[in-house]
């Protein structure tokens, strides 16, 4: 009997660069305090958020998640045919199938390239970077493309005091690569579905096909998210340093989901993050941009000289699901 | 010893210091932690968090937006506490 073949396994990968795409808009405060019977003093208190960037109505999520996705390619220094999969990383793509994905694939040069979407909210891109490492590590895909892409915007309702006023638009992309030393530690993921309603939509597209629901849009329970973002989170960030074999002193950044810069704050705090490591706080002009919203805020911390290459960062991102993971990763 | 709701007082007002930086002789039995102290759903979290800790007692979701006055977390960090 002949033997099965299998991959050569791969021992290490890393990010090689990253992208990054933004809404063209700012949306001040005081454009959406109105509805919401609130003030720019409010929200600034409350979130941290000062403005958000919002996509106008001709500049799509797929326009974003290619703009990113091109920065990344060529920052690299590869070729887009070298690329063995495309994961996007989103709850906005406006299409049920086909994937965003695949587009994506065949609009950066990554033709024939596997690709698929993946939901997992604010988490989605650390599940995306956790299964990029895998696939270059079992020898599957030599490059993986992975993008946190997001169009709220499309999302939000006006009066919602919950989540909406917080919400941005962007796309953040990572080349993941096979490397010559640890670039992304294991990650620590997992999902809590006793609590699958704390954050999710007002109702589901067949509710609203049935006239039950408005247009179904983005609805949390803030207070609860809070306790879970911060406190359970905490746990599964040190968890995430202790598989990485780090102190909190041996990261040069903490790059958390930009939820609200109270989350943000608190779990620092929580986690004894010492000043000498940056805590990106890319959510003040961006907003909340879900499953971008991490590679957005590392990218950023590089191109403003925050943060140098060959450092290491601890990201977690966090959200509906509730789902969640954590990793450390090499800056690029 | 299980602490009396004097105790449980004097613990909560100084919680409600640290997070907020409110005097803690302010937070009295009959105030209301939004009207009156003006503390936000963020930090009336952060509050029942650190009072769990500190009294040993666990506030489930679904309890902490029944705590309107600083009497109603007193009583039930009294009645459920280890």
């Amino acid at each position: 009997m002949k033997q099965l073949k299998q991959t050569e396994q791969i021992k290490f990968s890393r990010i090689y660069a990253l992208g990054a795409a933004r809404g063209d808009l700012a949306v001040t405060n005081d454009e959406i305090a109105g509805p919401i019977d609130s003030s720019d003093e409010w929200i600034r208190q409350r979130t941290g958020i000062i403005t958000r960037k919002r996509a106008s109505a001709d500049r799509s999520l797929m326009d974003m998640a290619i703009e990113a996705s091109n920065e990344a390619i060529g920052k690299a220094g590869i070729d887009a045919s070298e690329i063995g999969a495309v994961i996007l990383a989103t709850i906005s793509f406006p299409y049920q199938t086909p994937s965003g994905a695949s587009l994506l694939a065949e609009s950066v040069g990554a033709h024939g390239a596997a690709a698929y979407d993946i939901s997992a909210a604010c988490a989605g891109y650390c599940y995306g970077i956790a299964q990029a490492d895998s696939l270059v590590r079992s020898g599957v895909a030599k490059y993986v493309l992975v993008v946190g892409g997001e169009k709220l915007s499309d999302f939000v309702e006006p009066t919602d005091r919950s989540i909406s006023f917080l919400l941005g638009d962007g796309a953040g992309a990572a080349i993941v690569g096979p490397s010559d030393h640890p670039g992304i530690s294991k990650t620590v993921w997992g999902s809590d579905g006793s609590n699958w309603d704390k954050v999710g939509m007002t109702g589901s597209l067949i509710d609203f096909r049935d006239g039950k629901t408005s247009w179904p849009t983005l609805v949390q329970e803030g207070q609860s998210v809070f306790r879970w973002a911060v406190w359970e989170m905490a746990k599964v960030a040190k968890e995430a340093l202790a598989a990485a074999g780090l102190e909190p002193e041996d990261l040069s950044a903490l790059v958390t989901h930009q939820a609200n810069t109270r989350i943000i704050d608190e779990l620092a705090k929580q986690l004894n993050i010492p000043e000498s490591v940056v805590v990106a706080r890319d959510i003040v002009d961006t907003g909340n941009t879900s499953a971008a919203s991490i590679p957005l805020a590392m990218h950023r911390l590089l191109a403003e000289g925050q943060v140098k290459s060959g450092g290491y960062a601890l990201e977690i991102g966090f959200g509906a699901g509730l789902a969640y993971a954590a990793q450390v990763v090499e800056l690029p | 010893m299980a602490l009396s709701s004097q105790d449980v007082l004097a613990g909560l007002a100084e919680l409600v210091n640290d997070e907020t930086g409110i005097a803690a002789d302010a937070v009295q039995m009959e105030k209301s932690f939004t009207d009156d102290l003006d503390i936000d759903s963020i930090s009336m979290m952060t509050i029942v968090v650190n009072a769990e800790d500190k009294f040993g007692v666990k506030i489930p979701d679904e309890k902490v937006k029944d705590l309107i006055t600083v009497a109603d977390a007193v009583n039930f960090i009294t009645e459920n506490q280890a």
